[in-house]
């Protein structure tokens, strides 16, 4: 299927609402849920996700949501989880990617990681502006949103103020630079915490760090008042 | 179906040319860092080995490349395994400081090769997997993150030309 044909596919409200449910969860959802969570009927979210997943939008597993085998533990439900696979359509045609990647690999020959994260670190001031450095967690989220990280929240029920108990941390699902950073990782997350580093200022009241996770984006965000690792 | 190949671990050799003596102050963040990431290493998913010198924590008083070069030579079920740990957790962080500890390689400085489960390489076979990198660039036999084979791909490469490899390739 084309790229073009894929994000033609979002067009569908319902559709869209499904891809953006799926895709926040970052783990397998079924249909029901599905279903419940875009406000439509399950056999109407089943034919729209088999859609998303016919489109390479998805991919598609089974798994018996009650945990149990065997004969009797009844069919193994059909779930869905985001694709791995990018999509971009540019139009005119452009290539950043190759070029990305040209630099990229110019500069860990080069051994230019400090030059990078330089212009990487002014880059996220420039974005900042004049404006004061995030005044929270959730004004860092919403930035971060904004960037395309897909930020979430990790230790947040259990952070009631008890002492001991986890600090909230704000965790990333999306990596923006995936695919130069899946080749040249030190030197590309190298990059993107310099970025963050400048978006959030390192005396402000949020900062950012490196905790790489698999799967997740290199950096988390936590309050500058956890100064306990 | 095929004949089943025998089930096989990814090896891994890293060299690196220290900046300064390991005593020396400038190296103190990375010397600091060793025990908390080895320790990280073998607790992680898929760790099978890591060649440690004998009577000491890590490999990095052997020297077998060279007075000022460390060697890294691990064994992991698989190429994921190895790429979560080496990217996705604290590995990160000093494989992102590592100008300031080590020179830069013009040439490779790692290599990954598959190896029976249950072998455990020598250095000297690790320095020669590297060495065939260098010379003839990614095979079957001796690859990188970056141009990987699959353990199958290793196997009928080695049952199609075992003795004349290196001809084979050029």
């Amino acid at each position: 299927m084309e790229e073009i044909d894929a994000i033609a596919a979002l067009q569908d409200p319902v559709r869209r609402r499904l891809y953006e449910y799926v895709a926040a969860q970052g783990r397998e959802v079924g249909r029901n849920e599905a279903a419940e969570a875009a406000g439509v009927a399950r056999t109407l979210a089943a034919h729209h996700l088999d859609r998303l997943a016919e489109a390479g939008l998805l991919e598609t597993g089974s798994r018996r949501l009650s945990g149990r085998s065997g004969p009797g533990a009844g069919r193994p439900a059909k779930v869905y989880t985001r694709a791995r696979a990018e999509v971009s359509v540019s139009l005119p045609a452009r290539d950043y990617r190759t070029a990305a990647e040209l630099l990229a690999e110019a500069a860990e020959q080069a051994g230019l990681d400090a030059g990078l994260w330089a212009a990487a670190r002014r880059r996220g001031e420039a974005l900042r502006g004049p404006a004061a450095p995030c005044g929270g967690l959730e004004e860092a989220m919403e930035a971060l949103a904004a960037r395309g990280y897909e930020p979430h929240l990790e230790g947040a029920e259990e952070a009631t103020g008890a002492p001991g108990a986890p600090a909230r941390v704000v965790r990333m699902r999306n990596c923006p630079f995936h695919a130069v950073a899946a080749r040249f990782p030190p030197l590309v997350c190298g990059m993107n915490l310099a970025l963050l580093e400048g978006l959030f200022g390192t005396e402000g009241p949020v900062r950012a760090r490196m905790d790489p996770r698999p799967g997740e984006c290199c950096v988390v965000v936590e309050s500058s008042k956890n100064n306990d690792d | 179906m095929t004949a089943s190949l025998p089930a096989a671990h990814l090896a891994h050799l890293n060299v690196a040319t220290l900046r300064y003596p390991l005593g020396d102050p400038r190296m103190a963040p990375f010397v600091e860092r060793l025990n908390p990431v080895n320790a990280a290493a073998d607790a992680a998913p898929g760790f099978v080995w890591r060649l440690v010198e004998e009577g000491a924590a890590d490999a990095t008083g052997l020297r077998p490349a060279g007075e000022n070069v460390i060697v890294t030579l691990s064994v992991w079920e698989t190429q994921e395994a190895l790429w979560d740990f080496t990217y996705r957790s604290g590995h990160l962080e000093a494989m992102r400081r590592r100008r300031e500890w080590f020179a830069r390689h013009v040439e490779a400085h790692l290599v990954l090769w598959w190896v029976p489960v249950g072998h455990l390489p020598t250095v000297d076979e690790a320095l020669e997997r590297l060495a065939d990198l260098r010379a003839h660039g990614p095979s079957p036999r001796a690859f990188t993150f970056a141009s990987s084979f699959t353990a199958d791909e290793a196997a009928r490469h080695l049952q199609a030309a075992p003795p004349t490899r290196a001809a084979a390739l050029n």
